[in-house]
């Protein structure tokens, strides 16, 4: 359909897309020109009791995710230039901590979406951490081959002691499960460690031998503890093998990569455990008995699952699950079949691949574009056309697309949130301790930017940044849970009120929407609730304005219930509109596709199409009316980053094809695949 | 007697080896296969077939070992009977008759007295697995009806099915499903793959299943090259496989070793591959096994594997992936282009075998010699690929020349064509390339001939090409500084009109060239090659030309497309005869006048034999094969048969052997089957079988002065045949299992008797009337023996006496009778 070359900067097409009669027919600017490659996946960790996900990414990125809302990406911790973490985990329970090259341990705040303290264990880098089985004492391996044990107190954690010192840095940790013995992977070696005494009570010499050449070094990237003292370890040769730490012997080896396997997850009951390489392909390994009249047992490696590119950095097994990240910067959850109960949309597999966050925002009025990068913004102006055309048409472009601006931060924090003013004449954005506002003046093509200074001393980080339609407004959500509104007004920012989080609570506003007239703005935290505030009265409401109930509409929805389709979409919605001439529509997308919902026509049932195509010409109107229903999707524009309405007649659809994101990435490890 | 049957049509060996896995014995000394309706023991030492198992009506599908008696061999059959023999001696021991048409058997060391077979319901494609409980019962033939029901809807081919863990489950695959059925909790349960039309799974049936010795593991293999390893069955939610994939083909057969330490596969690539510890990154290979793997044993002990192979050969495999033996029978899986010819150095068939190789194949034996490789290219098997084909090949008279033509066309306009001219060399027994000719013709060769002339020194060879020449071919001098030698060189290319060459053909004593064009025979002389004359019917296109010989060497005969065989007169240059006869064949037999013609019909087809002197045929035979016949040949017997009925005389001095579409090779016999079977190989085993004792010393003087004696009367290979069977103590000795022997003092009387007895008569006349009364009293219990001295009496002695010599008393008899029914399982404990 679109001869799209990968790669290809400045890329926009506008097609003539009609959605449905009655429902418009639409001018589509798709833009393939924002550069966006989200960082590579260094770890996860799965945290049981809230059924949630911590991904770190290479640009010391963290995300929560939360796994029964549908994967959801509810929060989200900036990165830092020099903090690249190498290890993540939970401990205490609900405590999340990080360590990286840096030499320090990060406690994050999950309420307030910031850092709560940072230790340096004065080991050098980091390369490992692992939590006690009783979630109170942390272990770290260091680059000088110190372990260290740390015990988690309410506030912080407190050094406790070292470990026997070993050669070379430690790169995997594992608690036996009672607590007792530590197996700390190194280079070449494996130790087995008594926690009371801190000394190495085994260590176990792993083979550099691979496929018969002898490699330099072998690199325990991994290992496991399993309670019936088994260690298992996953190395730079390829190998997967079990030791007896009580003999300090090798039980059996599994060859089962060229490349290194670099990361090993072991499910809580011990039955089953999942490996990644560096080619890609994640393996399980269950136990399984050897015979069903005896009781003995032996580990199988099962199924492979190839859905990376490049190397899988990190592995983690949850009791229905198998989640897997690396370099290709996809985060896959693959479930497992036999443990899923009911076949729904929870048993299938998903590649979560872009930050469920905004990223661009939109200048209705000069059509422009703000993309938001880890460190610089960029402004784009969208080409324009005079042609028209029918519905498929591709449009000549009479003026292409045009890169305004290039803003580049200062200081090695990633940008957290940005945003351009409808007016198309402001730009915000904040990184974790500053926050920025520009003003823009356009001179015909000329274009002037200046920082626009004196700048209230407690705006100094922001989690989300809005304007107000008519942009005089500007709404600030700080991490401390309260909202700032502030007037702009000839080029400067007059700081208005602030809505003060309800007392006790420090809970971050993620999500900020304001009402076409500016007099309302409603605010969601981590919580989930939703806060109305009128702007003109300060004050605090709670879901429908007047009425403080659900319209009608959502009433019929809530009553009906949506089409069994619908509900089996696994992407969460990212992104929802009104179109302002006709108040029945409403447009929202997720990464997949783009749906114009109409209110006035009835709801699908589950017997109709969904998904109906355009219905043929051919057909009566009467046969249209009766197929039609409230739902049309549209599912050519993917992966979805973005999509909003720029007038009544234009849509602009900002799209990442995923081929172009692995074009930029490092080549992956060279197989050979038959036949070629 | 001999004149009173009539010939009829039957299979001569050539039978497949490769239709079921083989079967080793307990100790690895023999294998077991099917073919045919026969077993084969073979030894796995020496390659040769100790024992020929005969007894089924119909085809033999399934051996099995006995597991409670390693020396006792199961097989089932289509003819609806399982059969149990001694296989060291070679006896049926007991007939077990089931009634219905049996498709595979297995065996289970836990089910003493019940083995289990595939048998098929009424619609057709539907199976199912029964236990059939074998009744103990001291008669010979027995009744076995008890059936009970195990597995439904399961795949025909034994390969689908698998017994696992000492029998705890059976494991049958059939589509995309497998059924695994627990015998102690008597349930099954059934795992699907995907067979949905997209890329991916489209090739998931499965194709066959093995299973693990001691661990809860089946291993199936599928269409698309994989092999799952599936686990955890018992539990149907909780099961789970791995995959093993190197195989790019179908998977034809998987085999655990003994232990389960390794998992054996075979396919198409024709590499043996061995997965150790069922784990992907380590394994073993052994390739170049030179045809599609059909099937994999393993042996009991563990030493040896076998694998059959689509050629019809099994290879006996080390445990260390050496090949230590082939077995080859006639290579039957590819076209046949060069038809069936006869070498005159060996008498062997010889034709297209393996891929790019010319088989020679003894029918007297049936076995494979050699084979040539006449193409010397590595075949990659791969469906699709365009291969060099050996498309003709001819003898000269005496077997020092062969010429072969190969060709390629990938294309219309590329044709690659070769032809190669190879001497015999008698230092090394064998032939030597000695020419090699590129593009001898513009197109196709159409047909190929030597100048069969036994006194010309100068051998001259005819080829008859589409591109409208026949060009003469005659061996010149070829020596340089170097070495002396000589080669081919074209010495006339002749041409009638530009139409295509299509047949050529030498008179008998090299005179006369005939060459076809198109609807024309020229006649040239092959001297001068001047054109002669030439004939034209306007009957369609020669389809074939030959000569008339001895007495009618004046004709020559001609079939044309159109359906008429013609007769001219060289003499008169007329037309002598013509019939109206769609010939498909036309065969000439070098040691008479005759011709045999084959006509194919929509029914069948027809022989005719005739000469062309008369255009009366001497012989038809209506019907002598349901399939088209391709190609036939005359091979001269040894030693002439003497029928004297008119009709079979054309078979006194040669027999006519034809292969058909599906390649059976057929011939005609006035012989019962049992008697075609030379039983030598079994005599010898016996032979083989005297310890070097005193015993055998006197044995081998007794045998000499026998030798001498019938040197006197008899000068045909008779003579040949070991002669301590001549007596029937001894005989009795030998060929009897030594555990149902009665006790050596009993025999001691009855064996000197014997011995003095010889030397008291003068003729050994009454010695096989002796055999023939043991016969007669042990006939209940061993077809086997019955055959074979049946055998002995034909060949020698037809017209015996009536006297009979009672060397055992009756009570003796019963008693004799009494040993030998005794269970001979006890020796199953050595």
């Amino acid at each position: 359909m679109i001869n799209w070359i990968p790669g290809t900067y400045c890329s926009e097409l506008l097609t003539v897309s009609l959605f449905r009669p009655g429902m418009g027919e639409f001018k589509v600017h798709r833009v393939r020109f924002f550069n966006y490659i989200p960082s590579g996946i260094r770890c996860v960790a799965y945290n049981n009791q809230s059924n949630r996900l911590a991904v770190s990414r290479t640009d010391g990125t963290v995300e929560i995710y939360n796994l029964s809302a549908n994967y959801f990406q509810e929060k989200f911790f900036p990165g830092h230039e020099s903090r690249s973490t190498e290890a993540l985990c939970w401990a205490e329970g609900q405590r999340l901590f990080s360590a990286g090259l840096n030499g320090e341990i990060i406690e994050y705040d999950l309420q307030a979406l910031n850092i709560k303290y940072a230790v340096d264990a004065f080991g050098g880098p980091i390369w490992s951490m692992t939590a006690s089985p009783s979630g109170s004492q942390l272990l770290v391996g260091c680059e000088d081959g110190s372990v260290k044990l740390f015990q988690i107190t309410p506030e912080k954690i407190e050094f406790e002691r070292n470990f026997d010192r070993q050669k070379s840095r430690i790169l995997s940790l594992s608690w036996h499960p009672s607590g007792t013995h530590i197996a700390a992977g190194s280079i070449d070696y494996i130790s087995v460690f008594d926690v009371k005494s801190g000394s190495a009570i085994h260590k176990m010499m792993v083979d550099r031998q691979y496929m018969g050449v002898s490699k330099r070094k072998c690199i325990v990237w991994g290992v496991a503890f399993l309670s019936d003292g088994t260690v298992i370890s996953v190395d730079s040769a390829g190998k997967v093998q079990f030791w007896d730490s009580a003999t300090g012997t090798l039980a059996k080896s599994h060859l089962i990569a060229n490349a290194d396997v670099q990361s090993i997850a072991v499910a809580e009951q011990e039955d089953s455990f999942v490996v990644g390489t560096a080619e890609g392909t994640v393996f399980h390994f269950q136990l399984v008995p050897v015979a069903s009249s005896s009781t003995e047992k032996q580990w199988v490696r099962t199924k492979p699952f190839q859905h990376h590119t490049h190397d899988v950095r990190t592995v983690a097994h949850s009791p229905t699950a198998l989640i897997s990240g690396g370099t290709d910067t996809h985060l896959v959850i693959r479930p497992l079949m036999e443990k899923v109960e009911v076949k729904n949309y929870d048993a299938a597999l998903r590649k979560i691949t872009f930050p469920h966050r905004r990223l661009i925002s939109c200048s209705k009025k000069r059509q422009l574009l703000l993309f938001q990068f880890a460190h610089h913004l960029e402004l784009w102006r969208l080409g324009s056309t005079v042609a028209t055309g029918k519905n498929g048409d591709t449009l000549p472009l009479s003026k292409n697309a045009e890169h305004l601006l290039h803003l580049k931060t200062k200081g090695p924090e990633n940008i957290i949130c940005s945003c351009i003013s409808p007016c198309g004449s402001w730009i915000a954005c904040s990184t974790a301790s500053r926050f920025f506002l520009y003003r823009l003046t356009y001179q015909h093509d000329n274009l002037s930017l200046k920082r626009v200074s004196k700048m209230p001393a407690f705006l100094r980080s922001a989690v989300q940044i809005l304007f107000s339609e008519d942009s005089a407004k500007l709404f600030v959500a700080s991490n401390q849970g309260s909202l700032h509104v502030g007037q702009l007004l000839e080029g400067r920012f007059r700081h208005l009120h602030t809505f003060q989080p309800q007392s006790g609570t420090v809970e971050a506003m993620c999500l900020l929407a304001v009402s076409p007239d500016g007099d309302w703005l409603a605010a969601s935290g981590t919580s989930a609730g939703v806060h109305v505030y009128s702007v003109k009265h300060l004050k605090v409401f709670e879901y429908s304005i007047p009425g403080k109930q659900y319209t009608e509409w959502s009433r019929t929805v809530q009553k009906q219930g949506f089409h069994h389709l619908w509900l089996q979409r696994d992407t969460p919605i990212t992104h929802i509109s009104f179109h302002p001439k006709r108040p029945m529509h409403i447009l929202l997308h997720d990464a997949y596709m783009f749906c114009i919902i109409d209110k006035s026509l009835p709801l699908p049932n589950d017997k109709t199409l969904l998904y109906n195509p355009l219905p043929p010409k051919s057909e009566s109107d009467v046969v249209r009316r009766r197929t039609a229903h409230a739902f049309k999707i549209s599912k050519i524009y993917k992966p979805l980053l973005f999509m909003d309405l720029l007038d009544e007649g234009t849509l602009v659809a900002v799209e990442r094809p995923l081929d172009d994101i692995i074009a930029q990435l490092p080549p992956p490890i060279k197989k050979k695949k038959f036949g070629t | 007697m001999v004149e009173q049957e009539s010939p009829r049509v039957v299979r001569c060996g050539g039978s497949e080896l490769n239709f079921r896995r083989a079967v080793f014995s307990a100790d690895s000394k023999y294998i077991f296969c099917v073919s045919g309706d026969f077993v084969k023991v073979y030894s796995t030492a020496t390659e040769e077939c100790v024992h020929i198992l005969h007894g089924h009506r119909n085809l033999v599908t399934g051996v099995q070992l006995n597991p409670n008696n390693h020396l006792q061999l199961y097989s089932c059959s289509f003819d609806g009977t399982i059969k149990l023999w001694d296989y060291i001696d070679g006896i049926l021991i007991k007939t077990f008759i089931v009634g219905h048409k049996l498709y595979a058997l297995f065996t289970l060391a836990r089910a003493e007295d019940s083995v289990f077979v595939t048998i098929s319901k009424e619609e057709p494609d539907v199976f199912q697995l029964v236990s059939v409980k074998l009744p103990k019962s001291s008669s010979q033939e027995v009744e076995a009806t008890e059936l009970s029901f195990v597995l439904d809807y399961i795949n025909q081919s034994p390969k689908c099915v698998a017994f696992g863990n000492e029998g705890e489950y059976v494991a049958a695959v059939r589509d995309f499903y497998l059924s695994v059925y627990f015998f102690k909790k008597k349930t099954t349960s059934r795992f699907t793959l995907s067979s949905s039309r997209n890329k991916k799974n489209a090739k998931n049936n499965f194709t066959c299943v093995a299973c693990h010795p001691t661990e809860d593991c089946i291993a199936s293999g599928h269409l698309d090259g994989k092999i799952r390893l599936w686990r955890n069955f018992n539990d149907d939610k909780k099961y789970t496989y791995t995959c093993l994939h190197w195989h790019h083909d179908i998977v034809m057969d998987l085999a655990f070793s003994v232990m389960g330490t390794s998992l054996l596969s075979g396919g198409r690539e024709s590499v043996l591959v061995e997965w150790r510890d069922a784990t992907e990154k380590n394994k073993e290979f052994l390739p170049r096994l030179g045809a599609t793997v059909e099937h994999i044993s393993v042996s009991p002990a563990g030493d040896l594997f076998c694998t059959s192979h689509s050629d019809n050969k099994m290879m006996i495999i080390h445990r260390n992936l050496e090949v230590s033996a082939v077995i080859q029978g006639l290579v039957k899986d590819r076209n046949i282009f060069t038809g069936l010819m006869i070498d005159p150095r060996t008498k062997a068939l010889v034709l297209n075998g393996k891929p790019g190789h010319l088989q020679f194949y003894s029918l007297q034996s049936d076995k494979q010699l050699y084979n040539l490789d006449i193409i010397q290219q590595e075949y990659i098997n791969d469906y699709g690929l365009i291969q060099i084909e050996l498309t003709k090949a001819a003898f000269d008279y005496s077997g020092n020349w062969l010429a072969t033509v190969e060709q390629r066309q990938e294309k219309e306009a590329e044709l690659e064509l070769q032809m190669k001219l190879w001497t015999y060399n008698k230092k090394t027994q064998g032939f030597v390339l000695n020419t090699k000719i590129n593009m001898p013709h513009e197109d196709h060769i159409t047909a190929l001939c030597f100048c069969n002339t036994e006194k010309s020194d100068n051998p001259t060879l005819v080829t008859a090409s589409k591109d409208g020449h026949f060009k003469v071919w005659i061996l010149t001098d070829d020596s340089d500084i170097y070495k002396k030698a000589v080669g081919w060189t074209c010495d006339f290319v002749g041409s009638y009109h530009k139409y295509q060459a299509t047949n050529c053909c030498f008179c008998e004593d090299g005179s006369l060239l005939a060459v076809s064009f198109e609807e024309i025979v020229t006649i040239w002389d092959s001297e001068t090659w001047e054109l002669k004359c030439t004939f034209c019917q306007r009957a369609g296109k020669i389809r074939h030309l030959c000569f008339g010989r001895l007495t009618c060497s004046k004709y020559l005969l001609g079939t044309t497309e159109s359906g008429v065989l013609c007769c001219w007169n060289l003499l008169s240059c007329a037309l002598e005869w013509s019939a109206k006869l769609n010939v498909s064949i036309m065969e000439p037999d070098p040691e008479s006048e005759n011709i045999a013609a084959v006509s194919q019909s929509s029914v069948g087809s027809d022989l005719f034999v005739f000469k062309p002197s008369e255009p009366r045929p001497l012989y038809i035979q209506k019907d002598i094969s349901r399939e088209e016949v391709q190609w036939g040949v005359f091979v001269p017997r040894d030693i002439p048969e003497s029928f004297t009925s008119e009709a079979y005389q054309w078979l006194n001095r040669s027999q006519f052997y034809f292969l058909t579409k599906s390649q059976s090779l057929l011939t005609f016999s006035t012989k019962s089957p049992e008697e075609k079977l030379t039983p030598t190989s079994k005599q010898l085993l016996a032979e083989e079988s005297l310890p070097t004792t005193p015993f055998y010393f006197i044995l081998g003087k007794h045998r000499q002065q026998q030798d001498e004696k019938f040197h006197e009367n008899s000068e045909n290979e008779l003579v040949q045949l070991p002669l301590t069977e001549n007596i029937p103590a001894v005989n009795e000795l030998l060929h009897t299992p030594a555990h149902v022997l009665p006790s050596a003092s009993f025999l001691c009387s009855l064996f000197i008797n014997s011995l003095l007895l010889s030397k008291e008569t003068k003729s050994a006349e009454e010695i096989p009337d002796d055999v023939d009364m043991q016969e007669e009293k042990e006939s209940d219990n061993s077809d086997e023996e019955n055959a074979f001295t049946e055998k002995v009496q034909d060949t020698k002695h037809t017209d015996l006496g009536e006297d009979i010599f009672h060397q055992l008393s009756k009570s003796e008899e019963k008693e004799l009778r009494k040993l030998r029914k005794v269970d001979y399982s006890w020796i199953a404990t050595f």
